[in-house]
């Protein structure tokens, strides 16, 4: 997009689509979205569940499922190249490599019936042809002990192991080939409290000691303001708000949806007797709205929300997606005499 | 660290409040499938033929016997021809059916319900209990089921209510086995977990919430079960052991064509026939039930 | 592991037990009379009961049964047929070795014929092969051993007179049994196989597997074969009792001197001893191949493998 100072970015996603076609319905799980995370820098992907977030990770290397997920259109450029036009076996190379996810649920991320240091050294294998047998076995050994597991383990199976214990296995294959980027799906949310502060702790660390780009995606607020440098907040497939993690959390406008969600987390400075969930649900994805895909929940909904779909407004690098911040908005807020954030 | 999203779907027992919508939703993806459609239509069609034989065709040609008839053709007055005996194979597959089928289904009931009524006990009593009707099943199911029906019937004697006997003790074992592991794999989910805490006793956990979410699986298994009862009873009946002569039967009219197979082919063709479509028709139907109600399988 | 492999065959007396017991007192639902199948009906009634009474026939079930099981288990005693007076099992014995050939070559041939079938469907799904193999394999669902056994009878036997119609004359009188009882439960297969197959490309840990960068040869034979094929495992082996029920329906059909036709032919004579001795003898060669199957299943799944090689034993 059209924010020029930044100038390094290493993953650009550009107005992609993807829907989930059956025989019954078309599910617009992403609906032309775009983003990018700089080198080094960590992207936050925010939204409830069903917003499309692993929806837009999977594209990124093209996992979707194969007989219903389809990429409708955009780009998705990592390192210059568009991801959505490389030949199978190129994408392979980079599958694990350059690119590493890390799935959301780790109790079945991992095949049961092949030994935790089987499957590491496999992904080791894939990419490093020259590594003797040897060789590898070190690695592996060495890629446990960086996440916290005694080496020896690495003759058990997937079954042997705890959930916090399965998830540093899958982060330890992630990292084995030191990717520039790091997809990480909900890493903790399968996990127990005390044990998902201890996993992010240690992902945070690995990737600030190997340099490494991520993309968070998740639904905890308190991650993101721990992790990321950016954020983007997705709604039904939409991103409705983008900006740095200072604009998201500390910025004075915000996208009625993203005030939403700050309004039901607790807060402890401010005395309030409940929370202020928002209201509704989110729409349908096989029937979406025809205008502002949030308007049905909206506090703040006027006669265009329903009929248009808003245009993205920039403020520095803060970006929105509605009507709020176009000249109607203005307008609007004019007349209701005040308007919503003097 | 603060949550602010809350998964909804996993607190919610679908049953509870979409039990009308669910059958509506069942039959609307049902309707789409092709080959559940044809099969429908045919057990429609079977069914309307085989509880109103006795309108358009009469008992007695299916044993009367006829000797002038013998072997004779499909012609225009016997639609398949007769058979050795001259009798009239249009009017034996037809009252063939009534036998074959009522005994299916009956056998299907019974072992569906004494089979779920087990496996429920089993799987939700859990310990000690589980472990008897478990053990006593695996022995059960050691004696293959052709060989344990045949040695039913020759103990009990052949008639309509042995055979049902027979097949039910055959056939309950998997349902004590498949309900079992869904009352298992119930108990855990969050629904039920929420409904005891919530201080529902086991009786009212059972009926409310487990019966509910297990009958599409039951369903599924009954009807392809029906399909796969037919088979054996024919098998019993070609063996010599299923309705004692000269109640028609399909099973028995295939095992009689094999003296004229050479000369009257058509003695073999039309029961082979019943017995093949009634089979496919209703598995039509069960495949199609299945992905109705599980149209994650499809994909 | 050991443990495990112990404990199985420890287990395998009761269930042998279990099985006898059902059949016996199945069989003795019906009033029998030894004496009077044995001797014949010139005998007088005192001699027909002594005879009952020095078989021990006149006791309390219960005790009836332990007998046989005691004479069954160490002296391999079956009893004598009440049709050729002879003893049961010398009887039985070479009829048995037939029917089991005959199941474990269909055993053989159904998984040498549905299991690849499977994979490769599951693997080309919506394929040619895929949809002709889904579409044959449904149709053989619905068609039982006797009547696929009269098809092939009638085409290759009357028709086109290339094959045996009667009996095991020469290897050649194999090919029909066998098509009739594995083809159905080739088709079985074929669909267990290739469902088990689909349930596991989509697992979580075959995305896992593409996110390394394997490439879809290692997908499918690595990650997602071993998997597919442990429930087959057991599809395999539960498929040897419907082999044997099959084998009695072809043994019938072709004219087969096997133990299923012996049992068909007996029942009409009454001849109980035979058709308890058949039917437990069935059993107990079902129930050890499957004690088996769990073995091998035990052998090659980690989870259950671990379980036993770890401290709980």
């Amino acid at each position: 997009m059209e924010t020029l100072k930044n100038t390094n970015p290493i993953l650009e996603i550009e107005d992609l689509s993807v829907v989930y076609e059956t025989d019954l319905e078309t599910v617009r799980a992403v609906n032309g979205i775009s983003m990018k995370i700089e080198k080094g820098k960590t992207l936050g992907l925010v939204g409830e569940t069903g917003a499309g977030k692993t929806t837009t990770a999977l594209s990124i290397l093209r996992l979707l499922p194969e007989n219903t997920g389809k990429i409708l259109g955009g780009e998705i450029r990592f390192d210059g190249k568009n991801l959505l036009e490389l030949p199978e076996e190129k994408l392979r190379e980079i599958r694990g490599n350059a690119i590493s996810m890390v799935f959301q649920d780790p109790m079945s991320a991992l095949n049961p019936v092949y030994t935790v240091g089987d499957q590491i050294g496999e992904a080791i294998k894939f990419h490093n042809s020259h590594l003797t047998k040897e060789e590898i076995e070190e690695r592996v050994e060495e890629m446990l002990k960086l996440v916290g597991i005694v080496p020896s383990r690495k003759v058990e199976y997937p079954h042997q192991f705890s959930g916090g214990m399965k998830q540093r296995v899958v982060i330890a294959m992630a990292l084995c080939c030191e990717p520039d980027l790091l997809v990480a799906d909900e890493p903790t949310t399968a996990l127990d409290v005390t044990i998902q502060a201890q996993v992010l702790a240690m992902v945070s660390d690995l990737r600030d000691r190997l340099g490494t780009s991520m993309l968070m995606i998740t639904h905890d607020l308190g991650i993101v303001a721990k992790t990321c440098d950016n954020v983007c907040i997705m709604y039904a497939g939409k991103i409705i708000e983008a900006g740095t993690v200072e604009d998201i959390f500390t910025g004075d406008r915000h996208h009625p949806y993203t005030e939403g969600l700050f309004g039901s987390i607790p807060n402890l400075k401010v005395k309030s007797s409940r929370l202020k969930p928002i209201a509704g649900l989110m729409p349908d994805p096989t029937d979406l709205p025809k205008g502002c895909e949030f308007a049905p929940r909206c506090e703040k909904c006027m006669e265009i929300c329903k009929e248009n779909k808003p245009e993205i407004y920039t403020e520095g690098a803060h970006q929105f997606y509605c009507h709020l911040f176009g000249k109607q908005g203005k307008e609007q807020a004019m007349t209701e005499g005040g308007g919503r954030d003097e | 660290m603060f949550m602010i999203f809350q998964k909804k779907e996993a607190n919610i027992d679908a049953s509870l409040y979409q039990g009308q919508s669910k059958v509506k939703e069942i039959w609307r993806r049902l309707r789409k499938s092709k080959g559940a459609m044809i099969g429908l239509i045919m057990l429609v069609v079977m069914a309307v033929a085989l509880l109103g034989a006795p309108l358009f065709v009469s008992y007695d040609s299916a044993i009367n016997q006829d000797f002038s008839l013998m072997l004779a053709k499909p012609c225009k007055e016997h639609f398949f021809g007769n058979d050795g005996y001259g009798r009239d194979i249009f009017a034996r597959i037809i009252y063939g059916g009534r036998t074959s089928i009522g005994i299916a289904l009956l056998a299907t009931v019974a072992s569906c319900i004494v089979g779920s009524m087990l496996g429920a006990i089993a799987g939700f009593f859990g310990g000690a209990v589980d472990n008897v009707i478990m053990r006593s099943l695996d022995i059960f199911m050691s004696v293959p089921d052709i060989l344990f029906t045949m040695a039913v019937v020759y103990a009990l004697g052949a008639s309509f209510t042995n055979l049902i006997v027979a097949l039910t003790l055959a056939y309950f074992t998997n349902y004590v086995r498949l309900v079992r592991s869904e009352v298992l794999t119930l108990s855990e989910q969050d629904y039920v977990e929420a409904s005891k805490a919530g201080g529902a006793g086991g009786l009212r956990i059972i009926l409310s919430h487990i019966i509910p979410n297990a009958v599409g699986v039951i369903i599924v298994n009954t009807t392809l079960n029906v399909a796969k009862i037919i088979l054996y009873e024919s098998t019993l009946s070609f063996l010599g052991l299923g309705m004692p002569s000269p109640t028609p039967e399909w099973g028995q009219m295939l095992s009689e064509s094999r003296e004229f197979m050479r000369n009257a082919p058509h003695l073999m063709i039309f029961p082979a026939l019943a017995i093949v479509i009634t089979a496919c028709s209703i598995n039509l139907v069960g495949d199609g039930l299945r992905d109705a109600l599980d149209p994650h399988l499809k994909s | 592991m050991y443990k495990y492999v112990i404990k199985r065959i420890l287990f395998l007396i009761p269930t042998i037990i279990g099985v006898t017991l059902i059949i016996y007192f199945v069989m003795n639902l019906t009033p029998g009379d030894p004496g009077r199948a044995i001797l014949g009906s010139g005998v007088s009634q005192e001699d027909v009961d002594a005879y009952n009474h020095a078989i021990g026939y006149d006791l309390p079930f219960f005790q009836k049964f332990l007998n046989y099981l005691g004479n069954m288990f160490f002296h391999g005693d079956f009893g004598i047929s009440y049709v050729t007076k002879q003893s049961v099992f010398n009887e039985i014995w070479p009829r048995y070795i037939t029917t089991i050939e005959l199941a474990f070559i269909g055993m053989f041939v159904s998984t040498v014929i549905g299991i690849p079938l499977g994979i490769y469907a599951a693997v080309k799904q919506y394929s040619a092969t895929d949809t002709v193999a889904s579409l044959v394999s449904f149709l053989l669902a619905a068609v039982p051993t006797f009547v696929l056994g009269l098809v092939l009878l009638f085409f290759f036997a009357l028709k086109l007179n290339w094959l045996p119609s009667y009996g095991i004359p020469d290897w050649t009188g194999y090919i029909m049994p066998t098509l009739a009882i594995s083809i159905p439960i080739a088709a079985q297969n074929f669909r267990f196989t290739k469902s088990s197959m689909l349930d596991a490309i989509h697992q979580d840990y075959v995305r896992t597997a593409r996110a390394k960068g394997a490439s879809e040869r290692i997908v499918v034979w690595k990650h997602v074969l071993k998997n597919a094929l442990l429930p087959v495992i057991t599809q395999i082996g539960l498929n040897l009792g419907v082999l044997l029920c099959g084998a009695v329906v072809a043994e019938q059909l072709f004219s087969v001197q096997g133990i299923g036709s012996l049992i068909v032919a007996r029942i009409t004579l009454k001849d109980e001893p035979v058709i308890i001795a058949g039917t437990i003898l069935i059993s107990i060669c079902f129930t050890v191949v499957m004690l088996l199957v769990d073995l091998i299943y035990a052998f090659i799944d980690p989870r259950i493998r671990a379980k036993y090689t770890k401290k709980r034993g």
